[in-house]
């Protein structure tokens, strides 16, 4: 589902220092994801871990290394094949990105409408989907309306309403408190139980604790314990 | 379920183009464009109908006119003789005398009642700067010949014409390389204020011919209801032009006397319709193209 082999990344250097000058953010990362399966991402801030969940989403190319996602090799997929892939993977990004004029019903429709699903039929699936996320209530409001834990289901509902193949959630307990966390953990566990592959990237410790599952740990952009 | 009416066409438009590609600015200098396209390719197609009209004009630049003996009496060959000799000419053709028969018949009918005289057409070398001197050369060269010169000033204000008609092209081209500049810098501002929205999309898995597509769509409108007023502006504009210029570009003989209700059309019948009706869909498909070019070629960025 995901395999890393000797994975670098390495930002371009701001203007005006020399190539190569600069830190790798990610560096000789070598794992597998088995398909189906839970992973916690872990590492203190400006570990690396949202630079890794950009290469598996397809936002990013590394630097050097292979990295094979849904069974495409990136190094080899040709750049007009990447969005059919992208729209097979499910992303709560850490600051959630929901359009701000758009309400959270076509914030949530817009993965659906981007691959051309028929209006007809679209606006009953993001019905459930916002169901699910219990947002029914806040469909028609804007994001700038909605509480952290609010926007960050409306976030969840925008990833998971293309039932993705592969669901990565970049700290999406972030800032809410305990009893929210868990609500979104339940979701994110709801859909491995569905099939879906998920990684949630975390730095909280005790949800860690209170959903055990296997771990990529990363420090300073290099993997130190996988499993 | 009853949807709210206002919110759907919002949720079509994640972008949010029709705020960031408003419709204050961008028509209303398309319109500036289009009307001045108008002007342009109605100034094409007048200097084109002049050129058309004056051709057969300026074909003789200059005819030498013999009496009607001359053929006979051994004058026309010495003319053409001593014509030819002048570096001006660069040809001199005794017209021939059915074709002079046939250029008469409307003034003279089927057979004249007397001997048509010999007309000598000549071919200069370059236009004279000074067509009265170069009328009395020839005079001074051909004894008992009358000179016409007037092709020569024919030939000048065709040579006029053509340059307008030039310029008018030039004029045309430059409107519309302008147009494409305007439309590439519009979307080009559109994009920076929408770079998140358009990022946001990229990441969901938009292909670059969709969110090219929509900046283009809204383009394409945008310049199209542009080029659509410019040119409803330049109608009238054009039909005055139309009317000062008809005495040079010929009206049907019977148009004096056509009833005033069918005089007050003329100057409209002759506007360049189809290049008019034309120009806003012409404009829509520049501004489309523009704008799928300046945002695909912005999208190669991203990965
Ligand atoms: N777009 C970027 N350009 C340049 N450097 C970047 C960029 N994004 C991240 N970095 C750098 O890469 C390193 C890893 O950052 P990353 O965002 O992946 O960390 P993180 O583990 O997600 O941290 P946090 O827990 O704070 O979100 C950091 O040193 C950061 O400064
Ligand atoms: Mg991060």
């Amino acid at each position: 589902m995901v395999r890393f082999a000797g994975v670098g990344l390495r930002y371009a250097e701001p203007p005006g220092r020399p190539p190569g000058a600069g830190q790798a953010a990610l560096q000789d990362l070598t794992f597998t994801l088995p398909s189906g399966s839970f992973h916690w991402l872990l590492g203190e801030s400006g570990a690396g871990k949202s630079s890794l969940l950009r290469l598996m989403q397809l936002a990013q190319r590394p630097t050097s290394g292979v990295v094979e996602v849904l069974g495409a090799d990136l190094s080899r997929t040709r750049r007009r094949a990447l969005p059919a892939l992208r729209r097979r993977i499910g992303v709560v990004w850490q600051d959630f990105r929901l359009l701000p004029h758009l309400s959270v019903r076509d914030n949530v429709a817009l993965p659906l409408r981007i691959a051309g699903r028929p209006e007809a039929g679209l606006l009953a699936d993001v019905a459930e989907m916002l169901r699910w996320a219990g947002l029914d209530a806040r469909a028609d409001s804007l994001p700038a309306a909605l509480s952290g834990g609010e926007q960050q289901r409306a976030a969840l509902a925008r990833a998971v309403v293309m039932r993705p193949a592969l669901l990565l959630a970049d700290e999406p307990t972030g800032n809410l408190d305990a009893a929210q966390a868990r609500r979104i953990l339940a979701l994110l566990q709801e859909m491995h139980r569905l099939g879906t592959t998920v990684v949630v990237a975390t730095h909280a410790d005790a949800l860690v604790r209170a959903f055990p599952a296997p771990a990529l740990r990363l420090q300073g952009g290099r993997l130190m314990s996988h499993g | 379920m009853a949807e709210p009416r206002l919110r759907r066409p919002r949720g079509r438009d994640p972008l949010g183009l029709r705020r960031a590609l408003s419709g204050r600015l961008l028509p209303g200098l398309v319109a500036a464009m289009a009307l001045l396209a108008a002007l342009a390719i109605a100034g094409a197609r007048g200097a084109a109908g002049l050129t058309a009209r004056w051709e057969g004009g300026a074909a003789a630049a200059m005819t030498v006119q013999l009496p009607p003996a001359a053929a006979a009496d051994g004058r026309l060959s010495r003319a053409l003789e001593a014509l030819t000799e002048l570096p001006e000419v660069a040809a001199a053709r005794a017209m021939d005398q059915a074709r002079l028969a046939a250029l008469l018949r409307p003034w003279l009918g089927e057979s004249p009642a007397f001997p048509l005289p010999v007309v000598i057409e000549l071919r200069l070398a370059a236009l004279p700067e000074d067509p009265a001197w170069l009328t009395s050369r020839i005079a001074a060269a051909v004894p008992g010949a009358s000179v016409e010169a007037h092709g020569v000033w024919v030939a000048r204000l065709l040579a006029l014409a053509r340059s307008l008609e030039a310029v008018a092209l030039a004029a045309l081209l430059l409107v519309a390389g302008i147009a494409v500049a305007v439309v590439a810098v519009a979307v080009r501002a559109g994009i920076a204020a929408r770079r998140d929205a358009i990022a946001l999309l990229h990441d969901l898995g938009a292909t670059d011919a969709d969110i090219a597509g929509r900046f283009a769509a809204r383009a394409a409108w945008l310049v199209g209801v542009g080029g659509l007023l410019g040119t409803l502006l330049a109608v009238p504009v054009l039909a005055g032009f139309a009317n000062l210029a008809a005495p040079l570009l010929g009206s049907s003989p019977g148009a004096g006397l056509a009833p005033p209700w069918q005089q007050a059309w003329q100057p409209w019948a002759r506007l360049p319709w189809p290049e008019l009706a034309a120009l806003p869909l012409l404009a829509a498909a520049l501004g489309w193209a523009t704008a799928q070019a300046t945002v695909r070629r912005w999208l190669r960025r991203l990965p």
